[in-house]
């Protein structure tokens, strides 16, 4: 098969503590260098968190797996800084075709929104993300162990201790928090004898990447039961360097072994293709999946993050951008209860908060595959008159579900959360994902999201800079000095200064104030996950301080 | 008033942030309630439906366009 990509060796280290057998306390260990856990271990260390990673394995994903980063995932890629080699490499599209049998149904066009930084997704290889990451997880100062396999876990009150393997032999280790990104199989999850429940899919799909010889649209096409693979459904989508996805849908009969054979998948391919467009395999694969998850991800000081905690279709590309948010809720959280800032209970709201996300992307992406494969004649009978009346009638086309693509969750039944006492328009509620705006800082054009983020922020809008008093000046001040600390930041109409060397953030185009419905006086607090943890009309430091201690299990 | 042939689903007191939502909500509720019943279970439960709900809508104008859509391409 052609290979569009040359995979990394990562060097195996002898570790240390091999040499002197001693047993090493450590502050965090990750297990497992996917997305994920790249992700979690880069977390850490811009938290300045001592954090070692161990995988036991020397290279990145063997075959693509993941294709789609949405713009929750980008964003959050862009606040560890990778987002915009993620982004440089990855491959847009806009225009979307779904066919019915032997025509066309419909199309669209997903123009993005204007006025956010990212879009609402990019496709890529995995492999390139896992590489992206290692050499920023590197850059951050993080101990990655190449092969350093963990044969043993056990849970203490104040410590996870592991036993490693190495081509060299075994040492242990003791771990104040042991975060697990181990993956869908999560050995860990197995050695610490913990659940995970929930449904199988009776279906195996067939993942195919093709190199196209010619030119072929960027765009994604979805048949569902055309003439070429009837009663099925087949998916095709554009990767970097060329490379295209494409997913038939097989059956639960069907044997993989037999379906991954090239004198098998090539017919099929060309007779999707319709023609004599060249093009060569570059990597095929069986798959089935399941919708479940853990009850808790956080078992003492064990974290469960990814796949390792919750596993979804691959419909709605819910996987590791999901995974992602993970991270992104756990990482400051942690840092808190390592700092001796919050309580410990601060980690049991991740739990809660990304589970009931897990909720919602396994909700979806089951959705996504009820519709995809119907399980009965009235379920089939449904999506077909769904498909039928698609073509003409816009309500129909709503329904259509070929994947509802990843979108981050609302927390709006958080603890952390501060109801709204004052009224406010618009989408930005508590628990809220922040929106995006584009903002002059300094003079120079950049976006609201790459102000924010790891820590929380107070953001005070304002018509003119000049009508920020000395007092409300003074009062945003001291919010930095509180038991955690809160960065004000003034978002104003127009540039100028504010007292006391507050940042200002020009909306220059209204687009902050109107997506957060704020008014001369309106304040956010803002998590170190960007998401919105209270507002109000005006600012009452008290308030602030009481909100900010509810966000952090202080109250 | 014609029949409705863009997105109209909703829940009262129901707050969505995401436009396919309450769509979503409405089709894994249809084929719910067909769950484990035979085909012929299902023919029946499908005509109570109908019936029900041409019942609500009540105007005959509006009924006379869907069905003439429903049938087309039969």
């Amino acid at each position: 098969m052609l290979q569009t990509y040359q995979y990394p060796k990562f060097e195996y280290v002898k570790p240390a503590e091999l040499a002197d057998a001693t047993t090493r306390r450590v502050p965090v260990v990750v297990v497992g260098a996917g997305p994920v856990g790249l992700a979690a271990a880069i977390e850490c260390r811009l938290k300045d968190i001592p954090v070692l990673l161990l995988d036991d394995d020397d290279t990145v994903s063997v075959g693509s797996r993941g294709v789609c980063y949405a713009k929750r995932a980008l964003e959050i890629l862009d606040r560890i800084g990778c987002g915009d080699r993620v982004c440089g490499k990855g491959v847009s599209w806009n225009v979307g075709r779904t066919f019915f049998r032997d025509r066309e149904v419909y199309s669209f066009n997903l123009v993005p929104e204007p006025d956010h930084k990212r879009p609402g997704m990019v496709n890529l290889q995995q492999y390139y993300l896992e590489e992206y990451e290692v050499t920023r997880a590197r850059q951050a100062g993080v101990d990655l162990r190449w092969r350093n396999k963990v044969v043993s876990v056990s849970r203490h009150e104040d410590h996870v201790a592991l036993k490693v393997e190495t081509p060299d032999g075994f040492y242990t280790l003791e771990a104040d928090w042991l975060i697990v990104a181990d993956g869908a199989r999560s050995p860990i999850r197995h050695m610490l004898g913990l659940d995970i429940e929930g449904r199988i899919f009776m279906d195996r799909f067939l993942i195919a990447d093709v190199v196209m010889k010619a030119d072929f649209p960027a765009e994604r096409w979805f048949w569902f039961d055309p003439p070429f693979h009837p009663g099925q459904s087949v998916l095709l989508h554009k990767q970097a360097d060329n490379v295209w996805r494409i997913d038939f849908q097989l059956g639960w009969q069907a044997d993989p072994e037999e379906e991954k054979k090239p004198e098998k998948v090539i017919p099929r391919i060309k007779a999707m293709l319709g023609d004599d467009r060249e093009f060569e395999l570059e990597w095929v694969s069986v798959y089935t999946f399941q919708c479940r998850r853990m009850g808790r991800f956080r078992h003492g000081r064990v974290l469960f993050v990814g796949d390792a905690a919750h596993q979804v279709s691959p419909f709605g590309a819910r996987g590791a951008n999901s995974g992602y948010q993970d991270t992104d809720n756990l990482g400051w959280k942690l840092a808190l209860v390592m700092a001796g800032q919050a309580p410990e209970a601060l980690l049991d709201t991740y739990s809660d908060e990304r589970a009931q996300a897990a909720d919602e992307n396994i909700l979806n992406s089951t959705r996504s595959t009820d519709f995809i494969t119907p399980k009965s004649p009235v379920s089939l009978a449904f999506r077909n008159a769904v498909l039928a009346l698609a073509q003409d009638h816009p309500f129909a086309r709503k329904l259509v579900n070929s994947g509802r693509l990843s979108v981050p969750a609302f927390l709006t039944g958080s603890v952390l959360n501060t109801p709204d006492a004052d009224p406010f328009a618009g989408d930005m509620v508590p628990g809220a994902p922040m929106d995006d705006a584009p903002v002059i800082d300094n003079g120079a054009d950049g976006w609201l999201l790459d102000k924010v983020g790891n820590a929380f922020h107070a953001l005070y809008f304002a018509e003119d800079p000049a009508a920020v008093d000395q007092a409300i000046a003074a009062a945003l001040g001291d919010l930095a000095l509180g038991p955690v600390a809160v960065k004000p930041m003034v978002v104003s109409s127009r540039p100028g200064p504010v007292a006391g060397g507050i940042p200002v953030l020009v909306d220059s185009k209204g687009v902050a104030a109107k997506r957060y419905d704020a008014r001369p006086g309106t304040v956010y607090l803002v998590r170190p996950d960007q998401h919105v943890a209270a507002r109000w009309r005006g600012l009452d430091p008290a308030k602030v301080k009481a909100a900010v201690a509810r966000a952090t299990c202080n109250a | 008033m014609p029949l409705n042939l863009n997105p109209n689903f909703f829940e009262p007191g129901k707050r969505y942030f995401r436009d396919f939502s309450p769509g979503d909500d409405f089709y894994e509720m249809l084929i719910e309630t067909h769950r484990d019943l035979t085909e012929a279970q299902s023919a029946q439960v499908n005509a109570k439906l109908i019936l029900l709900l041409s019942n609500h809508i009540g105007d005959i104008t509006v009924l006379r366009e869907a069905m003439a859509i429903a049938r087309a391409g039969a």
